[in-house]
């Protein structure tokens, strides 16, 4: 059976502009029922399959995100809802913006749009399950997938330096 | 001959219980779908859900946890065989609540705040409904003269012919039972529940997937207690059982719909007003005829 049948979806708002977030509630309203997919919505990183996590992450959100994507089990995908957790969007520039969600963690899909669209983000998620199927693979096959949170997190820093 | 028989029915719970349970929570979940004007998941879905569950990693917060989930299942499983064994109903209802507290036991052992806190409200659920499954078991006692599961199917006409109250009573625990709204105050499978994920919160992966198998287990066995109330030695009474469990269980998730979620107090309140307001009055109705 495969892993993509049961996607178990947490959300994040890792300083957005709530615009993305309101967008990540729609699609999972009754409206576009996503439960047709086996997607459930829940609030527990633990029994999450898919974090979709929204806005460019600030300094404060850094350790949160970082935290919530350890405390979910393997194998598991991450979505970068709007162009904020992509790169940062219109926030990149500013002092305490990582700019883009995988400065901090790996993300698989991306997900743009200002703010992005319940269409497009249940498209990236879709997207995603693929991925999820993948990583199960991999994991059966012993391939472990080493994840290396701050490789990529500190070169902001260091740049920024 | 009759040992035999319980084997085979011993067997057939152990086989198809999952089976069952299964089917119910995914017709439950594509009624509630159809009812919300959706169309909902396929119809084997929490069929994937399980079997995902068992494919992923475990998080596992502390060795007592997974120990306590696992011990579970197995209590879950040990009373279903009990009473599909035809043994005695006031064990089959001790062995459950033990089961019940094993679970609390495994919320208990995480740090999270909710989970502790699904915990509590999982123990008042309990004190709330208890005191109904007891009288269960001593309404069967009264009607049939024994507490052994195999001497009441073997009653002249249906239990629930003289236990209205009692039945009353214990379709409302079921609602506790099987965690919907408005009694889902420790956890629920539904995401506007308040605590996060309550009771289950830190159990995560394959642990998970142990004990939505051990509910599965659970759910068969409270709705054969629920069975009991309309089977008699005539065989046609178990198609009538079967159906009512059916429309009965309709009506739980027609509730669940409907219902938005209440406070503990207030559950605690209406369960014990229902328990002793309709099998109270029942319970001292056949104490009267039997004098
Ligand atoms: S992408 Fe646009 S809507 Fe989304 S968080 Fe950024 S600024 Fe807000």
């Amino acid at each position: 059976m495969k892993l993509s049948k049961s996607p178990w979806l947490l959300h994040y708002d890792a300083s957005s502009c709530n615009g993305c977030d309101i967008e990540v509630l729609a699609a999972t309203t009754p409206r576009f029922d996503v439960e047709r997919f086996g997607i459930i919505n829940t609030g527990n990183p633990k029994h999450a399959d898919i974090l979709v996590i929204t806005g460019g992450v600030n300094n404060q959100a850094k350790s949160v995100v970082k935290q919530i994507y350890s405390q979910m089990p393997e194998p598991k995908v991450v979505v970068a809802a709007g162009i904020c957790a992509c790169d940062g969007g219109i926030f990149k520039d500013c002092y305490n913006i990582m700019g883009g969600v995988d400065k901090v963690i790996p993300v698989d899909v991306y997900v743009p749009g200002c703010a992005v669209r319940p269409e497009a983000l249940i498209d990236g998620v879709v997207k995603a399950l693929a991925i999820l199927d993948q990583k199960r693979d991999a994991m059966k096959s012993h391939a472990a997938c080493e994840i290396n949170y701050d490789k990529n997190s500190d070169t902001k820093e260091k740049n920024q330096a | 001959m009759r040992d035999f028989l319980w084997l085979i029915m011993i067997i057939l719970y152990l086989g198809l219980a999952p089976v069952l349970g299964v089917l119910a929570s995914g017709y439950d979940r594509v009624v509630t779908a159809r009812m919300q004007g959706r169309q909902g998941p396929p119809f084997l879905q929490p069929y994937y859900d399980i079997m995902k569950l068992f494919q992923k990693e475990a998080i596992v917060v502390n060795w007592l946890q997974t120990a306590m989930v696992v011990s579970f299942l197995m209590f879950t499983i040990f009373t279903g065989c009990l009473f599909f064994a035809g043994g005695d109903i006031l064990l089959v209802f001790f062995a459950h609540s033990l089961a019940e507290v094993l679970l609390i036991l495994a919320a208990c052992s995480a740090n999270s705040p909710y989970s502790n806190l699904g915990a509590q409200r999982e123990y008042i659920q309990m004190m709330a409904y208890e005191p109904m499954t007891l009288l269960v078991a001593i309404g069967f006692y009264l009607v049939c003269g024994s507490f052994n599961v195999a001497d009441i199917i073997q009653i002249n006409m249906p239990a629930i012919i003289k236990l209205p109250g009692f039945f009353i009573g214990y379709c409302f625990i079921l609602i506790i039972k099987f965690r919907k709204s408005p009694f889902d105050l420790s956890t629920s499978h539904h995401a506007h529940q308040e605590m996060v994920k309550g009771l289950t919160q830190d159990i995560s992966g394959n642990v998970l997937g142990i004990m939505e198998l051990g509910e599965l287990y659970e759910n068969v066995l409270l709705v054969g207690i629920l069975a009991l109330f309309f089977i008699t030695r005539e065989p046609w009474t178990w198609l009538l059982a079967a159906v009512c469990c059916s429309v009965v269980y309709f009506l739980i998730i027609l509730i669940d719909n409907i219902f938005p979620r209440v406070k503990w107090e207030v559950m605690f309140k209406y369960t014990w007003l229902v328990t002793f307001g309709f099998a109270g009055s029942n319970f001292l109705i056949l104490m009267m005829l039997r004098r």
